[in-house]
């Protein structure tokens, strides 16, 4: 049997890959399906009885929550078997963060708990702090937080204030500052706290113990959404850190914090699947049951382009999420294979897939906004209503395109590590795409594709084209100014997150067609035809955006022409494929795809 | 255990509706002898080793085997897959007397009703072929100082008994609150457990489906507010026709 081929991080752009070379979701094997259900059934038995008294912060409950999905093993997947977790894929975890991701704020405090609050002692901890922390950790006896952002550093995280002198005896650091925005920190009982030792221009990472003398938490923010997770402000006011928690080397804390945001941004990835899902089982069997004009406003078009395109949006994030986390999963084994520790192959392999962890950041939280959103309109009048749980949704929703590194920071990362990896890989994007201007006269086009399959992978090639064109243009007019140019970059940025994700989409429908036929995979045909005409268009615009936002660069003209071309597909009739999607759910009454 | 399908699934008819259309179902432990497996496992736990274990025997086809092993996750200590369909209640209480009958035993717990045919009859006639009591509609089933003693659901009122082994248990709602979700610690452990797979026992099937109907599509609900209690009344009384 041939090798798997695994596309490196910010490959796919330069490559093409085989269906059967990448992981989706249907290749996921009883236990992992097990593993998924016991989330949902954790949701369902402890968590959705209380939302309300989650919601209010009800002392000691989403502790007491946490400790008792600790005790199903739930917040120990990733940990290995000697710190009492399980070792489990990266591609399971994944799962489970979108299991977990219908649990609102639950969700919120088990993705912090059991990411930015375990990780870093997992992935940089030395061994002694492995042992002190991490059983606790997976057991949920101790509750972690994250303390990164300070009031003046956020988006700019190095630009923290907070200090850790070193004691004269040289057995602590004596750490001052003031942290805010802390997950998890009103009842966490360990730390990540990142600060700046001495006069260092760079951040380090202690672990710090909240019941230390010194520490202050200040009362609950009043927030928007997520209402029932803790969010907090931490003051630190000559607390003494043993010198032993320092986590990591001195001055390793901005990488620390960077690899552990790569992470973050993946599994975002995965809990807004979790609670897109949801939310789209109760947009239908409210749209199965209210009536109106003598129908159930299912029945009509304009309640069903809104299912239909909530379905959409949720498969295209869901296909893009396991196939890069099946990549993560192959990296590590192959760090692994070469003689790298598994936390060390973990950091790296999740660090190879950041363009990909950004782009899924972003496409992931602006379709779980779409959902929530649409789910409000499909509810009409109940949908405002407070009683409902789509409101909820709608709220908790909108942090996601704020926290684990705003949307646009991502977006200008997108842009930013492609043309990085293009330099390293001595990929020359201006030549590329002075070629794609000056040299191609359309003879690779010349040769119609055939088949479905074959067709899609024309369009999504031409894509690539585009993005590539583009990047070549900017960086060769703009040099070292490119990154003042955020307006343009955002479209280059939009037009890579696109194209990855419908070229996921197509592999994975393929892979679904090889597996089990034409009749089975027609509904996820109709998904993918939508989506790529969809995003052909929005491609022709962001590309027309950026070329006409380039004043003085030759030939104008035939780059829109260019554009154009690349973006050209055949018609669909996308009413009866949204029609086709909707009425599947419909059917079914809950998310089925 | 019987294997039914999720409780939410779309129920829709093949062959001319003669047999249940299995496309895209998703398959659980039948509710009622999930709650039979949990008291099990409960009474196991309280037992302090006096009850050396608890296994689960189910009648189908390989394919029902992720069914069997959620079983395991949630605690049993071995399964038994008897490798045939179902047929019908005959067939079934035929196949696990056959299997169990010279295994030793105290205890059979099962499900007073499967949620996707509803017989009701395994129970009673696994019992008979067994020669064994029986007693049905157990709401809840106590072991103290090797004593067992059972509380039956009846009419107005609650009968306690008093029973000796071994017997069937059919069990009903309240014997156990909720079922067991598996912990990754018993989702890792099933696939160590043994899942033995029988051969099936030479046995009729006395039922012949002759058609199925789909109900009648559910009718709309209609809201009353909370206060307008006359209006409620008007409704049960001229459209629901119930009071």
């Amino acid at each position: 049997m041939e090798e798997k081929k695994r596309l490196m991080g910010g490959e796919f752009l330069l490559k093409e890959t085989n269906a059967e070379d990448i992981f989706i979701p249907e290749d996921m094997d009883e236990e992992q399906q097990m593993i998924y259900k016991t989330c949902q059934g954790f949701l369902e038995t402890e968590v959705y009885s209380m939302l309300d008294r989650i919601d209010d912060q009800e002392e000691g409950l989403m502790r007491s929550l946490l400790q008792k999905s600790g005790e199903l093993g739930l917040l120990g997947v990733a940990v290995p078997e000697e710190y009492e977790g399980f070792d489990q894929s990266f591609v399971t975890s994944m799962l489970a963060s979108e299991a977990m991701g219908a649990g609102y704020s639950f969700s919120v405090a088990y993705s912090a708990h059991t990411g930015i609050g375990t990780l870093p002692i997992l992935y940089y901890g030395n061994e002694a702090q492995k042992q002190k922390y991490l059983p606790k950790l997976v057991s949920g006896e101790w509750p972690a937080a994250y303390c990164l952002t300070e009031p003046n550093a956020g988006s700019d995280a190095n630009a923290g204030k907070s200090k850790a002198i070193l004691s004269d005896d040289g057995k602590h650091y004596i750490l001052n500052g003031q942290k805010m925005w802390i997950t998890n920190g009103g009842f966490a009982d360990v730390q990540t706290v990142f600060a700046k030792i001495g006069t260092d221009r760079v951040l380090s990472a202690f672990i710090v113990e909240s019941s230390w003398p010194g520490i202050v938490i200040n009362p609950e923010e009043k927030k928007m959404g997520i209402k029932g997770s803790s969010t907090v402000q931490i003051f630190y006011n000559d607390v003494k850190v043993p010198v032993e928690n320092l986590l990591g080397r001195q001055g390793q804390g901005f990488r620390i914090a960077l690899n552990i945001l790569h992470m973050g941004r993946l599994k975002l990835g995965g809990t807004v699947l979790g609670a897109a899902k949801k939310t789209i089982t109760q947009s239908v069997n409210y749209a199965n049951e209210r009536k109106q004009f003598g129908r159930f406003i299912g029945s009509f078009e304009a309640i069903k382009y809104k299912l239909a395109e909530q379905v959409i949006q949720t498969f295209i994030t869901e296909s893009t999420v396991y196939r890069t986390s099946g990549y993560v999963d192959e990296a590590i084994t192959e760090l692994i294979a070469q003689g790298k520790e598994k936390p060390q192959a973990t950091i790296e392999g999740i660090a190879q897939y950041a363009l990909e962890a950004a782009l899924l950041k972003v496409f992931g939280s602006e379709a779980l906004n779409y959902v929530v959103d649409e789910a409000v309109q499909i509810f009409g009048g109940m949908g405002f209503s407070a009683e409902t749980d789509v409101d909820k949704a709608y709220r908790d929703s909108r942090i996601n395109r704020i926290f684990e590194g705003t949307n646009e920071i991502n977006r200008l990362l997108v842009a930013d590590t492609t043309i990085k990896k293009a330099l390293k890989k001595g990929f020359d994007l201006v030549r590329y795409a002075k070629h794609i201007i000056k040299e191609m006269n359309g003879a690779e086009e010349a040769v119609e594709p055939t088949g479905y399959f074959e067709e899609k992978r024309t369009y999504i090639r031409n894509f690539k084209r585009i993005a590539l064109l583009l990047l070549g243009i900017v960086s060769d007019k703009f040099q070292r100014q490119l990154f003042e140019e955020q307006m343009i970059l955002f479209n280059i940025s939009d037009i890579i997150m696109n194209l990855y994700t419908a070229e996921s989409t197509l592999l994975r429908v393929e892979k679904i067609e090889n597996n089990k036929g034409g009749d089975y995979a027609s509904i996820y045909k109709d998904i993918l035809d939508v989506f790529v005409y969809d995003t052909a268009e929005f491609i022709h615009k962001s590309g027309c955006d950026a070329i006409n936002s380039l004043e003085e660069i030759e030939e104008q003209e035939v780059m829109r022409e260019r554009i154009r071309k690349y973006t050209t597909v055949a018609p669909v009739n996308i009413k009866n494929a949204r029609t086709r999607i909707a009425d599947k759910l419909i059917e079914d009454n809950k998310y089925n795809f | 255990m019987s294997t039914v399908p999720d409780t939410t699934t779309k129920i829709r008819f093949a062959g001319d509706g003669t047999a249940f259309d299995v496309t895209g179902v998703q398959w659980i432990i039948n509710p009622w002898d999930e709650l039979s497996l949990t008291r099990a496992l409960q009474l196991k736990e309280e037992s302090n080793g006096a009850i050396e274990k608890v296994t689960v025997i189910s009648v189908g086809l390989k394919e029902t085997e992720p069914v069997i092993r959620k079983a395991l996750a949630i605690g049993a200590d071995e399964a038994i897959r008897i490798d045939t369909a179902p047929l019908d209640a005959y067939f079934v209480a035929k196949q696990i007397a056959g299997s169990i009958k010279d295994d030793g035993f105290d205890i059979v717990l099962c499900g007073i009703d499967s949620s996707d045919y509803n017989g009701s009859l395994v129970g009673g006639m696994l019992a008979e072929f067994l020669g064994i009591p029986s007693v049905s509609s157990i709401s809840a089933l106590n072991i103290e100082n090797g004593e067992v003693s059972v509380n039956r659901e009846i009419d107005g009122g609650k009968e306690v008994l008093s029973v000796e082994l071994p017997f069937v248990a059919i069990i009903q709602k309240g014997v156990a609150l909720e079922p067991r979700i598996p912990s990754m610690r018993g989702i890792m452990m099933a696939r160590k457990k043994p899942l033995n797979v029988k051969a099936p026992v030479e046995a009729d099937s006395l039922t012949e489906m002759i058609s199925f109907e789909q109900l009648p599509a559910k009718a709309a609900c209609k809201m009353v507010e909370e206060d307008n209690v006359k209006e409620l009344v008007d409704l049960l009384h001229s459209e629901a026709k119930v009071i």
